[in-house]
């Protein structure tokens, strides 16, 4: 492997120089400004809420493995999944990826020394911990564990004597750490480049979080005002949502969609940034379509605020307005479609080199392909009323969320891992996990999809026995998922008491986040990074890999 | 660290932000345009019953507590810090009046049993407990952002004191004159959707 040569002096990096200065110990990382400490405080964070909604995800399937509903009662079960959704969208997926690659890597892949906001940066942060605390109080605190699923639909949430005021409020306080980080990114990425970075020359990566942030600004305060809505609903009983007194429940719904279908994208962009950004270092060859990924994600940001209500084919809309949503939905797939072709045809003729986290790019482009597709099924009207709230949809967005967007996360860690900790992982474990993780996801997906077109409703406690085969099959294969998952994460946890320390550069790479050492120093950069003309410009070395 | 000197991208991420709070009001601009549409003889009804004074005077002032916060901001840029603190000082006063009046007009209001989920709303038509459940929430959000604007043109006013917003650094005080603009801003549109809907 490369050993740093020793004409490299090493500064010291951020992890030994505390920040702010005067601070020690944990003082130093809770109250610091420092973009790098502020990532891995989060990472810590969302690893943490991810694990427990790992946790409640196989609680629901034990009790789905045979019917009748024998491990818990159903309120209990309402309350699991409505905690998996809460925990997996607003404190998994939404942040995971921006929070933390693109606190860590965003700053750095634009030669800059941290955001433009340090300090409400810093903010964001614990913003998204009190958003955290609320919700977990919200179980314990006032009239039970929330039951509404995470949509929070009316009239059921503002009737329900659960306490979903608070959920409600925990997140409105996540979305407001959501905007803090998008107002962040964009005035980073605008005023923070070197005079050499034109736009063109922006890593796609950093793009992709451009066009996130901007969806996070204008999509985020929807929801925001509706949950808000919901909170003084419940306290004043204004009935702007209840029919009896004049309201429209199907307008709330449109308003919980504005948002949250957008948000979708909030968190698919950054995943297919990270997508973009590692399979040219790995296939050794420039990206395909460069101006094409950027257009698209654009595109996708905009085409994906105007499909919102294919939500509610089901919900008594017009006839027009569910023809003219099917619509634009088919348009939305046309942007990820070519974000697809652009990865498969810069492969296409490459050098590749494989690598963890190419394989894991593979599996995400496998993966979130199948999840793609099926929307397509549920996208389509007069397929969606026969799959409507069945596990077919489950199915779909887990593929699309959890095989796209969490498989990029996962793709993300193995990337920049080196960078971030300064150590190289196992590679043998790494793709042992990722191989195990494959088969139990397609095992237990697949299988929903097939209950799903059988008539199996999503967000029931128990069932008929005609599903029992299928759902008991899915719950093994779920355990199957969870343990690949498992040993991903121990093979990199594991490493940071490794003695393999990962050179600047391991993967060959040509963005700027390699040019400084590993882990960086305080300040990013000892000495001004080089811009390149092109940032996928690979010199044909396909063998300058680290290999462990 | 980081001892970037930008204002303008200090403006700009300011810009950003006070797009999202356009939006958390356009949300309540959508509702209000659907039950509008529903709903449109009781909107005008209900216009009616609004205090027409009340409303242009805040209006009225309101507007002129923007144009003293701006004149704060060139004052300040001249190097007039007496006449700057003045008229920062003059807009917090008219930014308590504004909630002075809305707390009698409110008080009034919920004096004669017009509130949410009252026995007299309950037995009026579906479209005057909309209005007056969305002028509530509407007013309400708008009063809630004039009391953070308030604070923040008293941060900036503390600040000028302390000598650490100077006309070298007028940051604070540009964003928090922004901010203001924009509860004034907002309160523009409120003001003809509610009491001109007549």
């Amino acid at each position: 492997m490369n050993i740093p040569s020793p004409n490299d002096t090493r500064v010291p990096t951020f992890y030994e120089t505390p920040s702010p200065k005067n601070m020690r110990g944990i003082w130093s990382w809770l109250i610091t400004y420092d973009h790098k400490r502020i990532g891995l405080m989060y990472m810590w964070a969302i690893l943490g809420w991810f694990t427990l909604g790992i946790v409640l995800g196989i609680l629901m399937r034990v009790e789905l493995l045979q019917p009748g509903g024998k491990f818990v009662d159903s309120q209990t079960y309402n309350a699991f999944f409505t905690l998996h959704g809460v925990i997996m969208v607003f404190l998994f997926i939404i942040p995971g990826i921006p929070a933390i690659f693109g606190n860590f890597i965003m700053p750095m892949q634009i030669g800059a020394e941290d955001v433009f906001f340090p300090k409400i940066n810093l903010l964001s942060y614990w913003l998204y911990v009190l958003g955290g605390i609320l919700a977990i109080v919200s179980l314990f605190a006032g009239g039970g564990m929330p039951d509404t699923g995470w949509t929070f639909y009316v009239p059921f949430s503002t009737k329900t004597h659960t306490n979903v005021s608070m959920a409600t409020f925990a997140a409105f306080t996540l979305g407001m750490s959501s905007i803090l980080t998008g107002v962040n990114f964009v005035t980073t990425i605008h005023r923070m480049r070197p005079a050499n970075m034109g736009w063109k020359q922006i890593p796609l990566f950093t793009w992709s979080l451009y066009a996130t942030a901007w969806v996070q600004i204008l999509a985020t305060p929807v929801v925001g005002m509706t949950l808000l809505l919901i909170i003084l609903e419940r306290a004043f009983g204004i009935g702007l949502f209840d029919p009896s007194k004049g309201g429209d429940p199907v307008l709330y719904q449109h308003l919980f969609w504005m948002y949250s279908h957008p948000a979708v994208y909030i968190m698919v962009l950054p995943a297919m940034g990270v997508v973009s950004d590692i399979i040219p270092v790995f296939a050794r060859k420039a990206i395909f379509g460069y101006k094409a990924i950027v257009a698209s994600s654009l595109g996708i940001a905009i085409a994906g605020s105007l499909v919102w209500a294919h939500h509610m084919y089901t919900s008594s809309m017009s006839d027009a307005a569910v023809f003219l949503f099917s619509f634009l939905t088919f348009v939305v797939a046309v942007p990820s479609a070519v974000k697809v072709f652009n990865w498969l045809a810069t492969l296409q003729g490459g050098s590749i080199v494989m690598a963890p986290p190419l394989a894991m790019c593979l599996v995400f482009i496998v993966l979130f392909s199948v999840g793609g597709l099926t929307g397509l099924v549920l996208g389509s009207a007069g397929t969606d009323v026969h799959v409507h709230d069945t596990a077919f949809v489950v199915a779909h967005f887990h593929f699309v969320m959890f095989g796209g967007v969490g498989v990029a996360f996962l793709a993300a860690l193995y990337y920049w891992w080196p960078k971030m900790f300064g150590r190289m992982y196992q590679f043998k474990p790494a793709y042992w996990g990722l191989g195990i993780f494959f088969v139990g996801f397609n095992l237990h997906y697949v299988t929903m999809f097939m209950l799903g077109l059988q008539g199996m409703p999503r967000r029931y406690y128990t069932y008929v026995p005609r599903f029992a085969t299928g759902n008991f099959f899915a719950g093994i294969a779920g355990v199957v998922m969870v343990l690949g998952l498992a040993i991903i994460l121990w093979n990199l946890i594991r490493s940071l008491r490794s003695p393999v320390t990962a050179p600047n550069n391991p993967w060959g790479s040509t963005t700027l986040e390699w040019q400084t050492q590993s882990p960086p120093p305080l300040e990013n950069f000892t000495k001004e990074p080089v811009v390149p003309n092109y940032p996928y410009d690979f010199p044909e070395k396909p063998d300058d890999i680290v290999r462990v | 660290m980081n001892m970037h000197k930008d204002p303008l991208g200090d403006r700009f991420g300011m810009w950003l932000f006070l797009f999202s709070e356009i939006l958390l009001f356009g949300a309540l601009f959508v509702i209000y345009s659907v039950y509008f549409s529903k709903y449109q003889a009781d909107f005008i009804a209900g216009g009616r019953q609004l205090d027409l004074f009340f409303g242009t005077f805040n209006t009225v002032i309101l507007l002129i507590s923007s144009f003293t916060v701006a004149a704060s901001i060139t004052a300040l840029r001249n190097r007039q810090r007496k006449t700057a603190l003045a008229l920062l000082g003059f807009s917090i006063s008219v930014g308590l009046v504004f909630l002075y009046n809305k707390y009698m007009e409110w008080g009034h209001k919920i004096h004669l049993g017009i509130y949410p989920d009252s026995p007299w709303l309950k037995e009026q038509s579906h479209g005057t407990n909309m209005f007056f459940g969305l002028y509530y929430v509407t007013t309400g959000l708008h009063a809630l952002h004039v009391i953070i604007g308030g604070t923040l043109l008293a941060v900036s006013f503390a600040f000028i004191l302390k000598n650490k917003v100077d006309p070298e650094h007028p940051t604070l005080l540009e964003n928090c004159g922004l901010y203001w603009h924009l509860v004034d801003l907002i309160w523009i549109f409120v003001f003809p959707l509610f009491y001109l809907s007549h």
